[in-house]
């Protein structure tokens, strides 16, 4: 039977590491993810888990341990956050080009400067293009879930990539909810035992990894990481049925919600998703004829559901928790490509709010809904709006 | 140099290589740089007067790559397959037996 416990995000992380099984975690602490590692090295210590815990002097070392312990054929997990990711950044891209299938968990954080440790999404969007796969959780249970169904996923032949998973700093990482934590015989059998094909160590079958790629190889390596990343999205959608059948839980690339007849569909991905969801219901009390949409699966990017997506709404309205400079977020960068060729298309209204920590409120949402709501009577309205920010002090 | 004896296996699977990437480009074969020359983008190389050598072995241990070995009589010889011109051997030579000059092909 499967317990339910009450336990912080960074807990369920550890948890889905101990029920992965994986052989080497390397970590280095950092805020706010410190609390996975901690946790797993008690695991570890305790001998509930049978897997080197590799202490590390940096974020830097302990992905190359993590790709070094990949290259070598077993399973593999690390934790981090914001300038910790942000580290790692040069070894991200070494284990994509590798087709390591390593699961990071990442305590979504701000990134320097100013120094701030609090939420918003730019340390793992600023890494969108490594070649990793990235999921964002809504809360604790999905960042338990979303770390088993990212190994199901990365370790997939056809996929071959490595993976993180975003669950909101502080908002998720340090907020106690009730968590169920899956069978081991279940998640045994739903992921059973990593056996590598292509990457591994044997001294009876030796092979090179990481060499030199000339310029006569090098495009054709990076197009199947490419590839790869093409391959991931219908694999992600047999891991969600699978893991749906074991564990009754269903998880979507995106999920809809209340958007049947929507004529604005507010879309946003992480913990934010949960306040979307309310203030929708609240408008719906209104009368108003608004829905939400949550990105669970961001790299690959799902463009054939957000074509689907986009043919419900008049307006796509983007609440986005990092800022892509000259463009507005990230999000209105991904969904311009997937709607720019088609023929009809609601409008895109971008906004960017909550950075570093600030409180989502209701009444930010009002902002944007007002905003949207000109946009959808056709008055002209900036593309890309920044939410709550204080312009008196300017 | 002793020819590697995988050599004719090592040109089939770079053929192979060159026809089929594998998943992060891993090279199932290993010595295959037995056959991957990489002097080929020097653009000085080192020539060597035997008469003034000494022995004293130092370019041989200052190599980084190493590009070169001894002969029966102790005297370096220069691998031009793998020397990529760095100029070392030449600037710790004692006796000045080795100078760089430019390459001409």
């Amino acid at each position: 039977m499967p317990i339910k416990k009450v336990m912080k995000a960074n807990e369920a992380a550890a948890w889905a590491a101990k029920l992965a099984k994986p052989k080497v975690i390397a970590a280095f602490p950092i805020t706010p993810s410190t609390l996975v590692p901690e946790k797993i090295s008690e695991f570890v210590a305790d001998g509930e888990l049978d897997a080197e815990f590799i202490k590390v002097e940096s974020e830097h070392s302990a992905i190359s341990a993590c790709v070094g312990a990949s290259a070598a054929g077993v399973r593999t997990f690390t934790a981090t956050a914001s300038q910790g990711l942000a580290l790692m950044h040069e070894i991200l891209f070494i284990a994509a080009g590798m087709r390591l299938p390593i699961v990071i968990a990442v305590g979504n954080r701000s990134l320097s400067a100013p120094i701030n440790i609090w939420n918003d999404w730019q340390d793992t969007i600023s890494e969108r293009d490594t070649g990793w796969l990235q999921f964002y959780a809504e809360n604790n249970q999905e960042a338990l879930d979303l770390i088993l169904i990212a190994y199901k996923v990365a370790e997939n032949e056809k996929v071959l990539l490595p993976a993180m998973v975003g669950f909101d700093a502080f908002i998720l990482t340090h907020t106690v909810e009730p968590v169920e934590i899956p069978d081991q015989e279940l998640v045994d059998e739903f992921l059973g035992e990593y056996e590598p094909k292509h990457a591994y160590l044997d001294p009876a079958k030796p092979i090179t990894q990481g060499a030199l790629g000339f310029p006569a190889h090098y495009m054709e390596a990076r197009y199947t990481v490419w590839e790869a990343n093409e391959n991931a999205k219908d694999v992600i959608d047999e891991a969600f049925a699978e893991f749906e059948k074991k564990f009754g839980r269903k998880y979507q690339k995106i999920e809809e919600y209340r958007t049947e007849d929507a004529e604005i569909i507010f879309v946003t991905m992480g913990s934010l998703a949960g306040t979307v969801k309310e203030y929708v219901d609240s408008l719906r009390e209104k009368g108003l004829k608004v829905g939400a949409a949550k990105i669970t699966v961001y790299r690959p990017f799902p463009v054939e559901e957000v074509r689907e997506l986009a043919k419900k709404a008049k307006v796509l309205a983007l609440l986005e928790k990092n800022v892509t400079f000259s463009v507005g977020g990230a999000l209105f960068q991904d969904f311009s490509r997937a709607l720019i060729n088609e023929s009809e298309k609601p409008k895109i209204v971008d906004f960017i709010l909550g950075l570093g920590g600030r409180d989502v409120t209701f009444k930010d949402l009002d902002e944007a809904l007002a905003i949207a709501q000109k946009a959808l009577n056709g008055e002209a309205v900036d593309e890309v709006n920044w939410i709550g920010l204080r312009k008196e002090i300017l | 140099m002793a020819e590697t004896p995988f050599k004719a296996e090592i040109e089939r699977v770079q053929k192979e290589y060159s026809e089929k990437m594998t998943p992060g480009a891993v090279v199932y074969l290993p010595g295959s740089s037995v056959v991957n020359k990489t002097g080929s983008w020097r653009v000085f190389m080192p020539e060597f007067n035997r008469d003034k050598c000494v022995r004293c072995y130092l370019c041989y241990i200052y190599c980084p790559e190493p590009a070169i070995y001894l002969d029966e009589e102790n005297y370096p010889v220069f691998d031009y397959d793998y020397c990529k011109g760095c100029g070392i051997c030449a600037n710790e030579c004692p006796t000045k037996a080795i100078t760089m000059v430019r390459e001409t092909k």
